[in-house]
């Protein structure tokens, strides 16, 4: 493939010291990740799914092993470079939204554009933009509050990619989602998936992993298993059936 | 990101937490007014003091009976031979008399000395008029001069003269607030009528010009008579309670008195270790008055600092709860984009926003609080009190704004984000 990988982890560890005893969250993981991939990544609690998630959002540092992000050696940058690179290339959605309290959808959406400084008029029309791909153009004005538990999680997908990031990253997207409300992301997600984004999601969920064209399953911060469903440049293997339900 | 960008973000900030937000206002907003009303209190009782001793001149001196030491409240507390001489008993000679006050005149000897007026002071004189009567708080038999040295004038009808005190006329000059008390017409109607002064008829020939009252103190609750009158049918020949002596100006007080001290001990044959009269000049009253007015500043200004503090304290314990309150808003922010700057720039406009919103607040009920009038005097607000209030509010909330948010915003973003 002629373009860089969008994630290139090499050797990857992550020890953390608790008391006496080391933690090996991450234990020697090499991984690539190919632009337009949907990636889900699976694993008991304490597989390390979580550490490889903040790692690969730029939120946590790798003990050793290096991680190139768009091609880009993310074990290089400062503060302030990394800041940027959760602005630009990475796009966040949490399990618990983790939307800003008291401020409208549209002011949640527009913020990623605001830090990376893009004028008021051409935020506002992007942040509409991404909030009527999500289906929630009537509801610009409503704060998390004034918001179902689905429709935050689709103001918080709208966030993550409003600022055309490389990667998506969802960390457990329906782990506090009724099966309504999980299908609806879902069927977001390969929506996104067919656009060509790339998207990692780390589940435990086999529903979720269902939906992704590979799925790697992690036990003791190793790769235990690396299972492709559907080939990078198809659509995702639930998309046509959801697509005909649709 | 601007700083336009980064005022909108800090506002919005403002305005999402309206409850926290006024609550971070309220203390800035009572300490700053609690500093600037009690300052200006003590300011203005010092003021209204300092005036009142003012309008007395800066060049009078009063000689006074009996030995004054200078170290009791007032810096005026009159030893027990005073109190005898006050007494007036008929078994021993007077202290002071008319003739010192003659004597006080003598322009070769009292050179820097331009007015003498011997003062009797009856206490308790009762005034009646038509079926009314009141007790008058200050009685005074004089001579013409004394109107000229304690800046008397009448507003209406004439001041008293030296061919009344010889002729020793009963006529008296009464001071609004008797004319109030004994008549309901204005206080001209009163002029050329006769009142009872204990029992003798004085005619009022004139009305004095009104002088304020001085805190609880009515200043025109008083009658000037000539000297003679008023020791013929009220106090008799006693004692002068006091001596009224002009200077021929501020500079020569000190002159004059150092005069008057040596003509007196001789007449006397006191020296100045052991005298039986006492000597005190304006400026000696107004720095002992100023010296107590200044504690009361002190006094209140200290207090007024302790509710700065407490204010200042809630304003730290708000703004330390929010941030940490905060913390997985600022791991959220950091995640999404923000960097460390970015996050410090807006916690840093957002206390200066409340401090400053909450002190300005603060100036301006300070200031509509000090238009009222507190047992009547005018309250002076104090420039730098204003300063000082408004500046430590702002370094409170900006430091105690700015300290967690820097801690919080250095916090790796996925420390931030788990932050319960």
């Amino acid at each position: 493939m002629s373009c860089p990988a969008v994630i290139e982890l090499t050797d990857l560890h992550k020890i953390y010291q608790q008391g006496d005893s080391e933690v090996r969250a991450v234990d020697g993981v090499s991984l690539r990740v190919d632009p337009g991939d949907y990636v889900a990544i699976m694993g008991a609690s304490g597989s390390g799914k979580s550490t490889m998630m903040n790692i690969l959002g730029c939120l946590d540092e790798p003990t050793s092993g290096t991680f190139l992000l768009d091609g880009v050696n993310v074990g290089d940058l400062d503060d302030r470079a990394l800041a940027r690179i959760r602005n630009r290339n990475v796009g966040f959605v949490f399990q618990h939204f983790n939307l800003i309290a008291r401020t409208s959808a549209l002011e949640n959406v527009e913020l990623p554009l605001a830090y990376a400084g893009v004028p008021r008029a051409e935020r506002r029309q992007r942040a509409i933009a991404a909030l009527t791909q999500v289906g929630l153009a009537a509801r610009l004005d409503h704060t998390s509050a004034q918001l179902s538990g689905g429709q935050q999680q689709r103001v918080s997908i709208a966030r993550a990619i409003v600022g055309e990031p490389v990667l998506l990253l969802a960390d457990e997207p329906t782990g506090a989602l009724d099966s309504h409300s999980t299908a609806e992301v879902l069927d977001l997600f390969d929506g996104l998936a067919v656009e060509g984004r790339t998207l990692v999601v780390i589940t435990h969920e086999d529903e979720v992993a269902a939906h992704a064209k590979r799925v790697l399953r992690m036990r003791d911060g190793r790769i235990e298993s690396d299972t492709r469903q559907a080939a990078v440049t198809d659509p995702p293997p639930c998309w046509n059936r959801l697509g005909a339900a649709g | 990101m601007n700083l336009v960008e980064s005022f909108r973000f800090a506002w919005r900030g403002v305005t999402a937490n309206k409850a926290r937000s006024a609550l971070t206002m309220l203390g800035v907003l009572i300490g700053v007014a609690a500093v600037i009303v009690l300052v200006a209190v003590g300011n203005g009782a010092s003021r209204s003091v300092t005036s009142t001793l003012a309008s007395l001149g800066t060049n009078t001196l009063t000689v006074t009976p009996g030995v004054t030491k200078s170290s009791g409240l007032l810096g005026l507390h009159r030893t027990a031979a005073g109190e005898d001489a006050n007494t007036g008993t008929q078994t021993r000679a007077a202290v002071l008399t008319s003739e010192d006050a003659h004597a006080l005149a003598d322009p070769r000897l009292a050179a820097d000395v331009t007015a003498v007026a011997p003062v009797v002071s009856p206490a308790g004189v009762v005034a009646s008029y038509a079926g009314a009567s009141h007790e008058v708080a200050s009685t005074i038999g004089t001579t013409s001069e004394y109107l000229t040295i304690s800046n008397d004038q009448v507003s209406a009808g004439r001041a008293i003269t030296a061919s009344d005190e010889q002729s020793h006329a009963r006529v008296v000059l009464v001071g609004t607030s008797v004319a109030a008390a004994l008549s309901t017409e204005p206080p001209e109607t009163l002029i050329g009528q006769d009142i009872q002064l204990d029992g003798t008829p004085f005619t009022v020939v004139g009305i004095l010009v009104e002088k304020g009252s001085a805190g609880a103190r009515d200043s025109d609750d008083r009658m000037i008579a000539p000297l003679s009158a008023v020791q013929d049918r009220i106090s008799g020949y006693g004692d002068l309670s006091s001596i009224a002596v002009q200077a021929s100006s501020a500079d020569t007080v000190v002159d004059a008195q150092t005069q008057v001290e040596t003509i007196l001990d001789q007449r006397h044959r006191t020296t100045p270790q052991a005298r039986d009269f006492t000597v005190v000049t304006s400026a000696s009253m107004l720095s002992a008055a100023s010296s107590i007015t200044g504690t009361l500043t002190i006094m209140l200004g200290a207090i007024a600092a302790i509710s700065l503090l407490v204010g200042g304290i809630g304003v730290m314990n708000i703004m330390l709860v929010t941030v940490t309150e905060r913390t997985r808003e600022i791991g959220v922010r950091k995640a999404i984009g923000a960097d460390r700057t970015e996050i410090i720039v807006q916690f840093l406009i957002e206390a200066t926003l409340l401090s400053v919103i909450g002190g300005v607040a603060g100036i301006t009920l300070g200031a509509l609080l000090c238009q009222v009038r507190i047992a009547g005097f005018q309250l002076v607000i104090d420039p730098w009190s204003v300063l000082i209030a408004f500046g430590f509010a702002l370094a409170v909330g900006l430091f105690f704004g700015i300290y967690p948010a820097t801690r919080a915003a250095a916090l790796r973003p996925i420390d931030a984000l788990r932050h319960e």
